[in-house]
């Protein structure tokens, strides 16, 4: 199989001696129109890839910045089949590379059957899918390979390498490092067992590999050196918007 | 077929860091659970703490009225004055054994959180509930209890401020501390292995129930009925009845007013296959998959999911699920506090009124097992603000 989309833009970013930029940024947020507006400053200001969050109506995996957007973006009207429209409209316009964040409920009730080749009509290269391990994980990676679209896999401080070895076998595009035991949000300071845990993602993993959760300033992620090759933030970008800021400027600190 | 499945409803829909702590408790499930010390200190505890076996009664008054045999499986009269006391005794003790200091839940009514902090007082657990906003304002009554009996009791804000938005922050909160924190889930819903695990310890119901029966009148019931939240006190009344067809099993969930358009409990009767809470089952929820919300006047039975279990049930045909109403539980609530000298709780009189709304269809003098999941000193507020509100019992 090619590569993926995603790991290229990844390793492109290392051949810049760059981490690559994974701005999140809920469908819908902080209005339906505006949404594409932050969207073109995110893919201008240097994003390598960008995450659009599909709202669900009960994230578990997300603390109260991530789930108030996705509750606003749900009274606001945005969905699933409003997101993969508009961005099918757009297709092509961005130089980042789009993955859709969402949880399984939603993907599951727009039909599985369909869901791959609209993703890749809308030009979207994967997805993350907080409440899917790997048990579970089967069907949408099935329905989603056979159109280049990847699932990627997320683990944490406490998987075991066992599991990681497990989730190897089948893991695409990149390994998505969850940095904290706990949900989505950002943290002034990161567990000092990162660390020790990435070695081991590099040991099992052929693929780049992603931090997130928790993240807040570029200065964060130089504790890292090599042991990442990209990162996550979206709570303090969703705060930044919040606070009357917009993409481009948040975009201009990390660049 | 996977084990963490029951036909195509279950499964384990989490984020990958609760894997470790499920596969945890699924291993204490295997090596702990069976072993003689584990089996004898729960006998001893549902004896003589929770005061099991719970009476088989037959309601002499209304079986006339009816002119069907109504038996009450009494769980009203555990200590707490709920079935979940069961669970909580079970899962407490797992929770020591498992070296835990801390035992998590989340609570609807407030019976489970009751249920649970007096467990992990007597174990000598720490305790903190998640309970929504709104079931915080109307179950004060159990929140008293819960802080007489040591526990933290946070109310959470969030979504519909209910059950379901109680599961959620507790299921945020055990990633971050699932090393010290047992997950004391309150029902047979929930990521395998709670569906099993919550069975495995409320199945005493009819364990028992089978036993009396036979006891009293020398052969199984004809039916059995009970109300259907997450669905723990009815899978523990079903359990041991399941391989008997001749057994016609009738889970009740709550259809809130009745109206056309109002929110409902009922995901069985009205629902369909989705993702919630760790597992695929049967759901309310909109076309594009997001979870409405619920309402009953029962607090326990507004919940907008099932445990998976009823779903490959009532798929199967073993089970057949059917609704009823707010007024149709009030029903049964007057008329028990009234014919038979029992306060139950409003959950439990969904599965009553069933009784009372069906009997004049079935055969003449059957025999008819109730599962009084509990008992209605919480709902008097619920019951104050419906008579002040005009209503009638
Ligand atoms: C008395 C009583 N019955 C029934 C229920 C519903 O739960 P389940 O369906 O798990 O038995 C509750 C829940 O709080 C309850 O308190």
């Amino acid at each position: 199989m090619s590569q993926s989309v995603l790991t290229t833009r990844i390793r492109e970013a290392a051949a810049r001696g760059k981490k690559a930029l994974i701005p999140f940024l809920p469908g819908g947020f902080p209005d339906k129109e505006r949404f594409f507006t932050e969207l073109d400053m995110l893919d201008a200001g240097g994003a390598d890839i960008i995450e659009i969050g599909v709202p669900f109506s009960d994230p578990v995996a997300d603390g109260p910045t991530v789930e108030q957007a996705s509750l606003d973006c749900l009274i606001n009207g945005t969905c699933l089949s409003w997101i993969l429209y508009e961005l099918a409209k757009r297709k092509g316009r961005y130089r980042a590379a789009l993955v859709l964040m969402g949880y399984y409920n939603p993907f599951l009730q727009y039909g599985l059957d369909k869901l791959g080749e609209d993703m890749s009509d809308a030009g979207v290269s994967g997805c993350i899918v907080p409440d899917l391990p790997l048990e579970e994980s089967g069907p949408l990676r099935q329905a989603l390979v056979a159109h280049g679209v990847d699932v990627i896999c997320l683990v944490g401080l406490n998987t075991p390498i066992e599991r990681m070895k497990a989730y190897a076998k089948t893991a695409r595009g990149f390994v998505y490092f969850v940095s904290v035991l706990g949900t989505t949000g950002v943290r002034e300071s990161l567990p000092e067992k990162i660390k020790s845990r990435l070695a081991d993602v590099r040991k099992v993993f052929d693929l780049p590999v992603a931090l997130g959760f928790g993240i807040k300033t570029p200065q964060q992620l130089a504790q890292f050196g090599d042991l990442i090759d990209a990162a996550v933030f979206g709570s303090a970008l969703i705060d930044h918007i919040r606070a009357g800021g917009d993409s481009a400027s948040f975009m201009a600190r990390w660049a | 077929m996977k084990k963490s499945y029951f036909g195509e409803f279950g499964g384990q829909f989490v984020p990958e860091l609760l894997m470790p702590p499920l596969l945890e408790i699924e291993e204490a499930m295997e090596k702990i659970i069976p072993t003689k010390a584990f089996q004898a200190e729960l006998a001893a505890l549902l004896a003589d703490y929770v005061g099991r076996p719970s009476p088989l009664y037959l309601c002499p008054n209304l079986s006339k009225r009816l002119g069907v045999n109504l038996w009450l499986k009494r769980e009203d009269l555990n200590h707490t004055g709920a079935h979940k006391i069961n669970n909580t005794m079970g899962q407490g003790l797992l929770t020591k054994y498992m070296g835990k200091s801390v035992l998590l839940a989340e609570t609807g009514a407030g019976q489970h959180g009751v249920a649970t902090a007096t467990a992990a007082a007597m174990l000598g657990l720490q305790c903190t509930v998640y309970m929504g906003a709104e079931d915080v304002r109307r179950q004060s009554h159990n929140v008293r209890r819960m802080h007489l009996l040591g526990a933290q009791v946070v109310p959470v804000q969030s979504g519909t401020k209910t059950l379901k938005d109680a599961i959620n922050a507790a299921l945020r909160v055990w990633i971050a501390d699932q090393e010290t924190t047992h997950y004391c889930f309150g029902t047979a819903a929930g990521p395998h292995p709670f569906p099993t695990l919550v069975r495995l310890f409320q199945s005493v119901i009819s364990r028992e129930a089978k036993a009396q029966f036979q006891e009293k009148i020398g052969k199984l019931p004809d039916y059995v009925v009970a109300c259907v939240g997450g669905g723990s006190n009815a899978i523990g009344m079903f359990h041991e009845f399941v391989p008997h067809p001749g057994v016609k099993l009738i889970g009740v969930e709550a259809a809130g007013t009745g109206q056309p358009g109002c929110y409902h409990s009922a995901p069985l009767s009205l629902g369909r296959p989705g993702v919630l809470h760790g597992a695929v089952s049967m759901l309310l929820q909109t076309e594009d998959g997001q979870i409405m919300p619920s309402h009953s006047i029962a607090p326990g039975l507004d919940y907008p999911g099932v445990g998976p279990e009823h779903a490959h049930l009532q798929k199967t045909g073993r089970a057949r699920y059917d609704t009823v109403n707010d007024t149709g539980a009030l029903r049964a609530f007057s008329a028990l506090c009234r014919e038979e000298g029992i306060i139950p709780a409003l959950e439990s009189c969904h599965a009553v009124a069933w009784v009372l709304e069906h009997a004049h269809e079935l055969p003449p003098g059957c025999h008819v097992a109730v599962c009084l999941s509990g008992r209605g000193d919480k709902d008097l507020g619920i019951i104050e603000e419906y008579l002040e509100k005009g209503g009638t019992l």
